[in-house]
């Protein structure tokens, strides 16, 4: 059985997280996948906002490595992948090709107006992956 | 060889398909450029052409997207204004040949010198500029101005919400000007400011005198040009090494910059530089090689010289209104929050940067004052000693050299024991200055009849104190 949760450094990513990682504690021989996106349109704004090539890596890998971590002392087998791109885009990509059999993700609670200038991943991944979606709010 | 194929080769139904949707990204920031400098738009159009074709054979990164440039355009401002064209293509030709010394010279290396404080400053500034140029345009004109202007800009938001794969600026165009063609409004278009290419450029020496008063006008333009073209490219290649996680030669992008500005400038092309929207639309596009580039400028050429009786129809509240959306996403809006969030000698640097910039209107001067400015806060920072005393032992924490001694010196003013150990373990010994001061304390603390024990040095402190002393 194989559980990925999506995210993002976000509050309600963690509460998707926390959520994954039950679940995974529930399912014997379950294995947790921690995904993480860059994001391409950030890109240069993150640049811009670290000292370094270096200090960008580490703020990435403080994104997820405390989740890991989370997962590892809860006693979960739990790794942790970096994609880059449209964030929506290849969360889908890669559930339905690593056919990840429950994914979970954090929304961040947009109203119909945000949804319409921001756009909204949770319910783009919701539409698209093959596999059962749980959207923690 | 391998590369040089990978590089070519490796990607290709990709790099077209990117290189024709960055060739349409091109055109209206061409178009406006040339607006903000007050060029007939052929100098901006046939930059962008020979800039992006040059750099796809001699630049360092693949995928990378050079072209005329807003940054560029802004430094050529009072140039054009003041001396007239042919000095900005003398300007040009100049600033190719200091990029290609720079980056003969390993300029790239000095990079890691420019903190993202300097680099966060150079970009807002850089937004607020061009949101300025296009002040004088829209304030005080037409109610039907006003209109084109805001509904262009609320097209080049809306739209790729719903639709992404041409270049909204593109869209919002194309409607605008159909609907300004159909409507019969009276606007200003491009066809007022000259003439659309019909050829392709063509060799020519700019026609000015060949002495020192011509080089005294321009070498200031081309100094600046060269820091603040190689400053947007290096910062570009940063960006696209960390969205395709491979590495680049900046060195050899600082060259091709040169060799590219050295030839548009014979070609009646203004300076440019990378641009980072178009890089990072080149790779959002499935853009990685250097086969991407190339096709953007070739299919930029054949659109103008195909499209250009449509182009000149073009409303300049319509560029305005592009150009508006450019500086809202030249502008780091995650600053507000720098601001809030950085040690305070970083918000200070970028606030200054952005001071100067805006004041002098020229760029380079403000990245050159941000990086002294940044250096000084540093070694002010590091240079902070602190001595504690306990019963007997003075422990010394942080580095010594000649901009912390005095503090050091100063520690020993009040001493009184009659045998004392100064413990180096949390210290550094950097320099002469450094071996000096302890020689002092050490002199003049024996002269009262103080015992001094030196301890805790570590290696290389241990061998530059032994080599002095």
């Amino acid at each position: 059985m194989k559980i990925a949760v999506a995210v993002d450094g976000s509050e309600n990513a963690l509460r998707a997280a926390k959520h994954a990682v039950m679940l995974a504690q529930y399912l014997p021989g379950a294995n947790l996948e921690i995904i993480y996106v860059q994001d391409y349109s950030k890109a240069k704004d993150e640049r811009l906002l670290s000292q370094s090539p270096e200090s960008l890596s580490l703020k990435r890998e403080q994104k997820v490595q405390p989740i890991l971590e989370y997962a590892r002392e809860a006693g979960v087998n739990a790794r942790s992948t970096m994609l880059k791109g449209n964030p929506s885009l290849e969360i889908i990509k890669y559930v339905n090709a690593e056919k990840i059999d429950k994914l979970v993700i954090g929304s961040r609670g947009l109203n119909a107006f945000q949804e319409m200038v921001l756009g909204s991943v949770s319910h783009k991944v919701l539409k698209h992956v093959d596999c059962p979606v749980t959207v923690v709010k | 060889m391998h590369t040089f194929k990978q590089q070519w080769l490796g990607n290709v139904r990709a790099d077209l398909l990117a290189g024709i949707v960055v060739g349409l990204a091109l055109i209206p920031e061409a178009l406006a450029f040339a607006f903000i400098v007050g060029v007939d738009p052929r100098v901006a159009l046939y930059a962008s052409f020979t800039i992006a074709v040059i750099t796809s054979f001699v630049g360092g990164r693949p995928g990378l997207i050079s072209a005329a440039t807003g940054a560029m355009a802004l430094v050529l401002v009072s140039l054009m204004a003041n001396h007239g064209l042919q000095y900005v293509l003398a300007a040009t030709i100049l600033t190719g040949i200091i990029q290609l010394i720079l980056g003969s010279l390993g300029v790239a290396n000095l990079m890691r010198f420019i903190p993202n404080s300097v680099m966060l400053g150079f970009v807002n500034a850089l937004g607020i500029m061009i949101f300025i140029t296009q002040m004088p345009y829209l304030l005080g004109s037409s109610m039907m101005t006003y209109i084109f202007a805001v509904v262009t800009l609320i097209l080049v938001y809306a739209v790729p919400r719903f639709f992404t794969a041409i270049p909204a600026p593109l869209i919002a165009i194309v409607v605008m000007t159909t609907v300004a063609l159909l409507s019969g409004v009276k606007l200003q278009t491009i066809g007022d400011l000259g003439t659309m290419p019909s050829s392709l450029p063509m060799f020519f020496l700019p026609d000015i005198p060949l002495n020192l008063e011509t080089l005294k006008i321009i070498l200031p333009y081309s100094l600046a040009l060269s820091v603040v073209g190689l400053l947007e490219s290096l910062l570009t290649s940063q960006v696209l090494d960390d969205m395709t996680a491979t590495p680049s030669n900046k060195n050899r992008e600082a060259r091709g910059q040169g060799i590219a500005n050295f030839i548009t400038g014979f070609f009646g092309g203004m300076a440019g530089c990378a641009l980072i929207g178009q890089s990072v639309i080149n790779i959002k596009s499935g853009g990685r090689g250097r086969l991407s580039t190339l096709t953007a400028g070739v299919f930029l050429i054949f659109l103008i010289i195909v499209l250009g009786d449509v182009v000149v129809k073009i409303p300049m509240p319509v560029l305005a209104g592009v150009m508006i959306m450019v500086s809202m996403t030249t502008f780091n809006w995650g600053s507000f929050k720098f601001l809030r969030q950085a040690p305070k000698s970083e918000s200070i640097v970028m606030l200054i940067t952005v001071a100067i910039i805006l004041y002098t209107h020229n760029l380079a001067i403000g990245v050159v004052i941000g990086v002294i400015l940044s250096a000084l806060f540093f070694v002010a920072k590091i240079s902070r000693v602190t001595v504690t005393k306990n019963a007997g032992v003075y422990r010394i924490k942080g580095p010594l050299f000649f901009a912390s001694t005095t503090k050091f010196i100063q520690s020993f003013d009040d001493t009184a024991e009659k045998e004392i150990i100064i413990d180096f373990g949390d210290s550094q010994l950097w320099d002469e200055s450094a071996v000096g001061a302890i020689f002092k304390v050490k002199q003049k603390l024996e002269a009262k009849g103080t015992d001094v024990t030196i301890r805790g040095l570590n290696a290389s402190s241990e061998i530059l104190y032994k080599k002095l002393l």
